[in-house]
């Protein structure tokens, strides 16, 4: 039976009710008295010396506040990478700082290289229009292949080849890699792009600042997914304001999807701003703005190669990656393309030798940064189409090869050749049940039937894994992180007995407020709706690193429950006092704690009002209050892996690709609350698909985005995507966290991608295109047109 | 220049002078105070703005204030019972999880309470057609479309096999 709340349960969400009465404050919902409103001059070059900037125009303009350029911010500090990564020659990377306001030259178009504060939007835009700019226009560098290639035209001017790091992984596996290649009996060549991606969140980013003269205090509403890394960037690097003097505020934040992880020159703007002023300042990007300057996804060119046997056993992995970093380095741009997606080259298989090459690359475009899934995408995407390009070629079933390369059950825990170690895991059973809830055995017939309709059907299979909560943070401080990567709760215990838990994790979607509360419930024995989660306000919450990477629940969640074990100690002891027994004696369940083996018991509230009403308390051993504090740093990753299945229908006269059908069975350990988890799993999936068929973020070679707007980027719609089946009943649960959980939010976006171009590709190949072996993503009609017709 | 416009909003009055320019979307946000209605694209692609006007679903942000004068708007903010309680469409939302950052949630609401209106027993391709002008990134659309066939009052796994 279903449970109906707590642990498991699908616990209607809590935070529906004012979304759905028009009652979510988000950060432009917020009206302030006395606010101004912040407009940016953005470049329309992709690549451009700034020669002269003449603000006196639109400083005359009645209604006009401030105006700051680039100057401005000359003396302060630039925004900085979170994660420092070392060439395989021992080099640093090179780390150009990313100012506030564009100084010298413009980088990117959509790069901001001025702003106006004015009493209302229309005049600050209109200001914006008046300022008299010369522009010394520079070629610009928007192919990867060729900045690398010529060294006279520079992003940076110090940044002679435009490479950000060339790094090796793990570069003393790369002679025993080679020697395998050259002595195997199959090799199996594939290149590759994963195309860009706009994240696009329904939200477009927005920050209010606000100065308070009287005590100096700075506060900054904004859309972040982590306003304490926020606070710190702001206040340590950026702005170098106490950080005991920021408060950093995340209200409701409307999805974020990686694009809201990091500090932007907005944040900061609306902050100088409004200490100059005096009044508070607002800015809310528009779409336009959302397309320029929100952190892309994706982008790689690689090149991968499988080593294999006759029997397609595997038996080395290469791959070369040019990875787009754009313009600047966002915050978690340089991890993202490196241990993010190397150190998941060996996929769910057994392979013994892999080694991964990636330079990072230097454009006049938008930076790129994490984006769902960041960087494991990628790599499942590259190592999905390899091995599934390695059976065509061996005339070899793609299940059985799977099925003969994976780690198998009883060789966890299981070292990779790119150093991680996988905790536990089945992969087995989750492709067991894609083939059978995809129904395999019925795909012949199904494939007949559309075939009488002129159609081509073609099946395709992804399995995947991940790697989520990342941590802990003395291996990621070894390998180059700026930041720790654990997380923080506060159990507040009330006097009435209820409780508010203040978590680092933050909510923009994912249902925290409800999740959270239903594992606190179970675990003290008392209703859900006595229990409030408090996120998104660095003055209410402990520290917290966010949420990205799928890190909520197995890392802040693991926080809260170890916050929790301390309260029940410490009820414990209150307890005993109370009751006359020993501490030993005193067992908590179901909301009690009784003395054992006996019939003395007192409820959670009972102890809790003792807390604060310590009339009979133990005051000589025990402070007063039931409140408890928890940081947890995990020991590992945890793995969530799974099998998807994609069942396309493609038409040969247009190109059209239609998706039948679509099967996911994920292995997420121990799933707190099925209907959310399903959500997840729905929603990267529509990303996923997405990124295979519809979505290409574009540039020219001027370095102008032609896929700018809703009317140029493909965004998935609802008549473009199938009703998913999603099975999460394979559970190996994770052994290092006490929750046993794995993480769920970006495994659609990561297994998705290979299962629907292997299936097209099956379609073409079933349908006699055999010379069709690969189309990059995204498989519009076009392309699949040209590809049948090339 | 500054027009006196009066319409109802959700069975209430409203008067108020605008600028010929501001678009009724901006006029719910910034003149009313009502930022349930929500901004997402500046190319009336996202659907997040729809509000009904005069019992039609129209994009906000692609009709002047100054245009819907006389007219009765509804918004999200009139969308539940008189009681309070979540109106049918609503209660279907939270029920099948058809929202998670909550930011398309008005625009798929208001989309959802017109084409009903129009087609009150529609079949799963005819919602996923019917929602075609709102864009959600969080839900892959699948718990949206089972909200409208429930809000319908359709047995759901009939009518959308999974």
């Amino acid at each position: 039976m279903p449970k109906d709340s707590g642990i498991g349960a699908s616990s209607k969400r809590r935070e529906d009710v004012r979304f759905l009465t028009g009652r979510g404050r988000y950060t432009a919902d917020i009206q302030l008295h006395g606010q101004t409103y912040a407009a940016f001059a953005r470049s329309t070059y992709a690549h451009a010396r700034i020669v002269s900037i003449d603000t006196s125009a639109a400083e005359a303009m009645e209604g006009v506040l401030a105006v700051f350029t680039g100057a401005d911010f000359a003396a302060v500090g630039g925004n900085p990478a979170g994660w420092l990564i070392q060439s395989r020659n021992g080099e640093a990377m090179k780390e150009p700082k990313r100012p506030v306001l564009a100084h010298g030259k413009v980088r990117h178009v959509g790069d901001a290289y001025a702003a106006v504060i004015a009493e209302t939007v229309e005049i600050a835009r209109s200001a914006v229009e008046a300022l008299d700019v010369v522009f010394e226009e520079l070629p610009a560098i928007v192919d990867m292949a060729a900045a690398v290639a010529d060294s006279t035209n520079r992003v940076h001017d110090e940044i002679a080849d435009n490479i950000c790091y060339d790094w090796g992984w793990i570069e003393d596996n790369r002679a025993a890699v080679d020697a395998a290649f050259k002595s195997a009996p199959h090799v199996t060549s594939l290149k590759l792009i994963n195309n860009r991606l706009v994240p696009n969140a329904m939200e477009p980013r927005a920050s209010i600042g606000v100065y308070d003269p009287g005590t100096e205090d700075y506060k900054l509403y904004t859309t972040s997914q982590n306003p304490h890394l926020t606070r710190l960037l702001v206040a340590a690097f950026v702005m170098g304001i106490p950080e005991h003097k920021l408060n950093v505020i995340a209200p409701d934040v409307g999805g974020g999807f990686g694009s809201k992880i990091y500090h932007y020159g907005e944040e900061a703007l609306v902050l100088a701003a409004s200490r100059r002023i005096g009044r508070p300042v607002k800015w809310v990007a528009d779409r336009s703005e959302a397309f320029l300057t929100d952190a892309h996804g994706r982008d790689h060119v690689t090149t991968i190669e499988l080593a294999s046997d006759k029997q397609g056993n595997f038996l080395a992995l290469r791959t070369e990656t040019l990875a787009n970093v754009g313009a600047y380095l966002s915050n978690f741009a340089t991890v993202t393309p490196t241990f993010l997606h190397g150190t998941l080259m060996a996929g769910p298989y057994k392979t013994p030798l892999v080694y991964v090459n990636v330079k990072t690359v230097f454009t006049n475009t938008a930076p790129v940064d994490a984006y769902r899934g960041a960087g494991r995408p990628e790599a499942t995407y590259s190592i999905e189409r390899v091995v599934d390009k390695m059976c065509r070629e061996l005339g070899l079933d793609p299940v059985a090869v799977r099925r003969q390369n994976f780690i198998q059950p009883d060789q966890f825990p299981y070292t990779t050749p790119v150093a991680l170690v996988y905790d536990t895991g089945n992969y087995q059973a989750t492709l067991d049940k894609v083939i059978d809830l995809g129904d395999f055995a019925g795909f012949e017939s199904r494939r007949a039937k559309s075939a009488k309709a002129g159609k081509l059907r073609g099946l395709g299979l992804s399995t995947w894994i991940e790697a989520c909560g990342i941590a802990p943070s003395a291996l990621v401080g070894a390998l180059g992180a700026r930041v720790g990567l654990y997380d923080a709760a506060t159990v507040r215990v009330n006097p009435t007995g209820n409780i508010s838990v203040m978590v680092g994790a933050h909510s923009h979607g994912q249902g925290h407020e409800t999740v959270f509360a239903q594992i606190v419930a179970d675990k003290l024995g008392i209703p859900e709706a006595n229990v409030d989660i408090v996120h998104g306000d660095t003055s209410k919450i402990p520290f917290g690193m966010g949420s990205y990477g799928s890190r909520s629940l197995a890392v802040c969640g693991s926080a809260m429950d170890r916050a929790l074990d301390k309260v029940i100690a410490k009820g414990k002891k209150i307890a005993a006092h109370m009751l006359e027994a020993s501490e030993g004696d005193i067992v908590f369940e179901d909301g009690k704690f009784s003395v054992t083996g006996t019939d003395k018991a007192k409820t959670f509230g009972e102890i809790a009002f003792s807390a604060y009403v310590p009339h009979n308390y133990p005051l000589e051993t025990l402070e007063p209050g039931l409140e408890e504090t928890a940081f947890y740093d995990p020991a590992n990753f945890t793995y969530p892996a799974g099998a998807y299945a994609c069942e396309v229908e493609v038409d040969p006269d247009t190109g059209r690709v239609e998706i039948a059908s679509f099967t996911c069975a994920d292995d997420f350990g121990n799933v707190m609350n099925p209907m959310i988890v399903e959500g997840q799993v729905h929603g990267g999936v529509a990303q996923g698909i997405g990124q295979a068929l519809l979505e290409g973020c574009t540039y020219d070679d001027n370095g102008q985005l032609l896929s700018g707007s809703y009317m140029d980027y493909t965004m998935p719609r609802a008549d473009d995507l199938p009703m998913y089946t999603v099975d999460h009943s394979c559970i190996t649960p994770c052994t290092h966290n006490p929750l046993g959980v794995k993480g769920c939010g970006e495994a659609g976006a990561i297994g998705s991608p290979p299962a629907v171009v292997n299936a097209v590709i099956d379609a073409l190949q079933r349908g006699g295109h055999t010379r069709v072996t690969h189309i990059d993503m995204p498989l519009t009609p076009s392309r699949v047109w040209a590809a049948i017709n090339a | 220049m500054m027009t006196k416009v009066t319409l109802t909003v959700n069975g209430k009055s409203v008067s108020r002078d605008v600028e010929g320019r501001t678009l009724l979307s901006s006029f719910l946000r910034d003149g009313l105070g009502m930022t349930g209605t929500h901004i997402g694209c500046d190319t009336s692609q996202c659907g997040a703005c729809v509000v009904h006007v005069d019992g039609l679903a129209v994009k906000s942000c692609s009709i002047f204030a100054v245009d819907v004068a006389g007219a009765a708007v509804k918004t999200i903010e009139g969308m539940a019972n008189a009681d309070g309680s979540l109106g049918v469409i609503q209660q279907a939302f939270q029920d099948h999880h058809g929202l998670q950052c909550g930011f398309c949630t008005p625009g798929m609401v208001m989309t959802t309470a017109a084409l009903l209106a129009n087609n009150p027993k529609p079949t799963e391709a005819e919602v996923r057609h019917g929602l075609e002008g709102n864009i959600c990134r969080c839900t892959g659309y699948h718990n949206i479309v089972k909200a409208v066939l429930a809000a319908s009052g359709q047995d759901v796994p009939a009518v959308a096999a999974e």
